[in-house]
């Protein structure tokens, strides 16, 4: 726990990649291999269940230190961290708890979920009242989850693989799947894998970069496979000794979701496929939505499968006859994958082949591209021909080029203090529409202007709050922004009746009085049908 | 006896706090005849008043700042009448000469505090609290996070940082403000570890104070001054010291900065520094409470910084507090070119 909170001020302390690198790569080594393998599930959000709601949290932290909680509240909304606002508020003590293993605190914050309310408080307020101001920190990132430090899976695995030796790859392939500290071990996981969990393993996912420019800097068009950028669920297939397992991006193994791919055993053993789980219904592609509708349900009926059917989007091969081809080049992955499509299409299987457009030119790219939205495609993806199926975010083989957002005029309505960075302005806002004479809100958004216009923004509001509640504030209206989104869907849960996907502010329209913002009929238009 | 004066003591008008009995302004922003000022900050000490009466020890400091100003210096204590108005000037503990400004009339006191700490320095002289009917208090830290370390354990860590960084052959760049921050770290650096330079900002500020206080040899940063005369050595220099082209010539270094903001991760990344110190011249959220308390005073008004949270803090507590709205900056976490 000591060693564990002395390398979280470590990592928090510098901004250069490779002293954190080097400060993680000495954790690991110095470090009990219990308590590396609690690190490393920390460290790949495999955190257990959080055993308090934070809302308790929060009350006792203003309890203990003696703060009404409404101050506790504006506090944290000024620090934008939790564990961080706790362990500030808390005034230092000077008993301290016997130093504590992190396998031994990890054990015992799982045993407390069970337990009963008095129980929980009794634990956490010893813990708080014990340990000092950075150990507090740390214990309050444990228990909350979400342990954001600046520390990629990608980093962890250089370094993982630098303390052990090992290769960046094959670190980041073990560390695939659904294992926990407690039914693994560092040697398990990392050195003697047992065959069994090898059965199940996926590789690890590929991603794109959002290509910025224009793809002519990429060099010829020829060199370069085309195809679109379908909007669903990244999915990897496995296939393996007439068992099948399907696994999400998030590394989620997602098989009961989706029983409908049972089918796919007929496919040959030691096959894996990566692609795409749309929802698709009498031959047409449908809205990303109504693919929600599936993954929010727990029990999967067979009602639902027939409202809600998907097909997997191939659009790669990964292991074939039982043999790993990601080293294979894109054309070579694509011409096996394109034989087994031939090969099995008969068979009626819930799956389409991903087309190669072949486009003449780049400029012929970029007229596709936006075409894109109207069969439920957000872009283009271009790979690289000649490359192999790479790790995680290794920039430059695969790009995604997205079709141009939609955009929307709407007028600024409320504004809540900025989290993290931005703890003293208001930066984030809620934007409303016109229905008849009364604006409806429709987005949130909190990124896309300048620190100059947030802080003019962040004086606007301090100027004309019409009401507060904790720490949103209702504001006049009378400040026009563009906002651009990716993406537009019917919503019942939004009181717009519309839900769009990543909202962000695209310029403040300061030529634009809000009489001349859009309506809400206008953003409807712009849901294909 | 305490009578009721028919307007209050103090007013906060467009060009500042105002007296209006006295016709005199406390810290004013826009230009006035008369103007008391309680320190030298940029914000609180302007430019362009045609009397200035402050702190003795803050007339060299407004000579150094302001130019050719006319100004008259008072003791800490030593009272001064204005139109039957009592003013008088006490510790502040914010910086060198920065005082609490304490006005009295017909028994009824206010205290305006400008900006204070009541963590003892080491070098300025320690807040003194001062009883009053109305305290008018900074809170620019007023939130119940900031709790400030121990200063001695703070200035132990900045001489470790040099230490190592010095052993590594690279120079650390400590920045802190060119009044008070900069003289308080200068004082606690260990000149055994390696030379010490100043930015211009900050060595010409501190030779104001030679003579009075005392600090390790420093000299300032020139055009000649070599890449390797600076390898190992401690460089104090003001936040806004950020400009690509003077930090080129600093070689390999590391950076640190010494601020009450860098208590918080989020301050801590957005300033992006390889290395944060918690060190502030501004009360914590503890100080401030203490120091509302020390004064025995009925009401409260808050200027800078987290202003209404504090208010209604101290509403709910008792105190007849509001907020006033003034054009003090406070510490701010950002450079800043003017101080
Ligand atoms: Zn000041
Ligand atoms: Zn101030």
């Amino acid at each position: 726990m000591i060693a564990f909170s002395t390398l979280i001020q470590q990592l928090d302390q510098t901004n250069k990649t490779n002293e954190k690198v080097l400060a993680l790569r000495n954790y690991f080594l110095s470090t009990p291999p219990e308590d590396v393998l609690w690190t490393i599930a920390l460290l790949s959000h495999r955190r257990p269940p959080r055993p308090v709601t934070t809302t308790l949290m929060r009350t006792w932290a203003a309890e203990l230190a003696g703060l009404p909680l409404w101050l506790f509240e504006e506090s944290y909304h000024i620090v934008g961290d939790l564990a961080e606002t706790i362990a500030l508020v808390i005034p230092e003590s000077t008993a301290t708890l016997k130093p504590q293993k992190l396998n031994m605190l990890m054990e015992a914050i799982i045993a407390l979920k069970p337990k009963g309310e008095d129980e929980k408080k009794k634990f956490i307020i010893d813990h708080w009242q014990s340990l000092t101001g950075l150990q507090r920190f740390a214990f309050n990132k444990l228990i909350t989850g979400g342990l954001r430090i600046g520390i990629s899976q990608k980093l962890m695995t250089r370094a993982l693989a630098q303390a052990f030796e090992m290769e960046e790859n094959h670190i980041a392939h073990r560390l695939m799947g659904q294992w926990t500290p407690q039914n693994t071990t560092l040697d398990q996981l990392l050195f003697n894998p047992n065959p069994e969990d090898l059965l199940s393993q996926p590789y690890p996912f590929y991603l794109a970069h959002p290509l910025q420019d224009r793809p002519d800097q990429l060099g010829e068009c020829a060199a370069w496979i085309v195809e679109h950028k379908w909007d669903g669920m990244r999915g990897q297939l496995i296939l393996r000794q007439g068992k099948w397992y399907c696994w999400s991006r998030g590394e989620e193994l997602i098989s009961e979701k989706f029983p409908e791919f049972e089918a796919f055993l007929s496919l040959p053993n030691g096959t894996v496929l990566d692609g795409e789980i749309l929802p698709y219904k009498a031959g047409k592609i449908q809205h990303f939505a109504l693919l929600q509708k599936r993954i929010g349900r727990k029990n999967i009926s067979p009602k639902l499968l027939e409202q809600y059917p998907v097909v997997l989007m191939v659009y790669d091969l990964l292991e074939w006859e039982g043999n790993d081809i990601r080293a294979k080049s894109a054309v070579e992955r694509r011409e096996l994958m394109e034989r087994l499509f031939d090969q099995y299409q008969n068979q009626n299987l819930p799956w389409l082949l991903s087309p190669s457009l072949h486009l003449p030119s780049w400029r012929a790219v970029g007229g596709e591209r936006q075409k894109a939205t109207a069969i439920q495609s957000e872009g283009l993806m271009l790979k690289r021909a000649d490359s192999p199926y790479g790790v995680g975010r290794k920039k430059g083989d695969w790009w995604k080029w997205k079709s141009d957002p939609l955009t929307i005029d709407a007028v600024l309505t409320y504004a809540m203090r900025g989290h993290g960075r931005r703890t003293n302005l208001y930066t984030d806002y809620t934007f409303a529409l016109w229905q008849g004479d009364t604006l409806v809100t429709f987005a949130k958004a909190y990124s896309g202007l300048t620190d100059e216009e947030f802080r003019k923004v962040d004086a606007y509001v301090k100027k004309n709050t019409l009401e507060r509640f904790g720490p949103v504030r209702r504001v006049k209206p009378a400040l026009v922004f563009e906002i651009a989104f990716e993406g537009i869907a019917p919503s019942t849960r939004h009181k717009s009746g519309v839900a769009v996907r990543f909202p962000r502010i695209l310029r403040w329209r300061h030529d634009k009085k809000i009489t001349a913002a859009n309506t809400l009929d206008e953003l409807k238009a712009l849901i294909v049908q | 006896m305490k009578k009721k004066n028919p307007v209050p003591l103090l007013e906060f008008t467009s060009k500042g706090i105002y007296c209006s009995l006295a016709d005199v302004y406390l810290d004013p922003w826009r230009p006035v005849a008369k103007a008391i000022i309680s320190h030298g900050h940029a914000d609180h000490a302007r430019w362009g008043h045609k009397q200035y009466i402050t702190h003795q020890d803050n007339v060299a400091i407004l000579k150094h700042r302001l130019g050719a100003i006319v100004v008259s210096g008072k003791a800490y204590g030593e009272t001064f009448s204005i139109n039957n108005v009592t003013f008088s000037f006490h510790p502040s503990g914010h910086v060198i000469g920065a005082a609490q400004i304490r006005v009295e009339h017909r028994g009824e006191v206010w205290v305006f505090t400008g900006d204070y700490k009541i963590k003892n320095d080491g070098l300025t002289l320690p807040f003194e609290p001062v009883k009053c009917h109305t305290f008018i208090t900074e809170s620019t830290f007023g939130i119940p996070v900031f709790h400030w370390p121990d200063p001695v354990e703070v200035h132990t860590a900045i001489n470790h940082w040099w230490a190592a960084n010095n052993k590594a052959g690279r120079a650390s760049l400590l920045l802190g403000y060119s009044l008070g921050k900069a003289q308080r770290l200068l004082h606690f650096l260990d000149p055994s570890i390696g030379p010490i330079y100043t930015h211009s900002a900050v060595g010409n500020m501190t030779a104001v104070f030679e003579g009075t206080h005392a600090f390790p040899p420093y000299q300032n940063l020139t055009a000649e001054t070599s890449k390797k005369a600076l390898a190992g050595s401690l460089i104090l220099a003001p936040p806004a010291a950020t400009e690509a082209s003077w930090l080129r010539k600093l070689g390999d270094y590391r950076s640190g900065f010494a601020s009450g903001w860098m208590h918080t991760r989020g301050a801590r990344r957005r300033r992006a520094v390889d290395q944060a110190f918690v060190l502030s011249d501004h009360a914590d959220w503890p100080g401030l409470l203490a120091a509302v308390k020390a004064t025995q005073c009925e009401n409260v008004i808050t200027t800078h910084g987290y202003t209404d949270l504090f208010a209604q803090y101290l509403r709910e507590k008792g105190w007849n507090a509001r907020t006033e709205k003034t054009n003090y900056e406070g510490e701010s976490i950002d450079p800043k070119p003017t101080l």
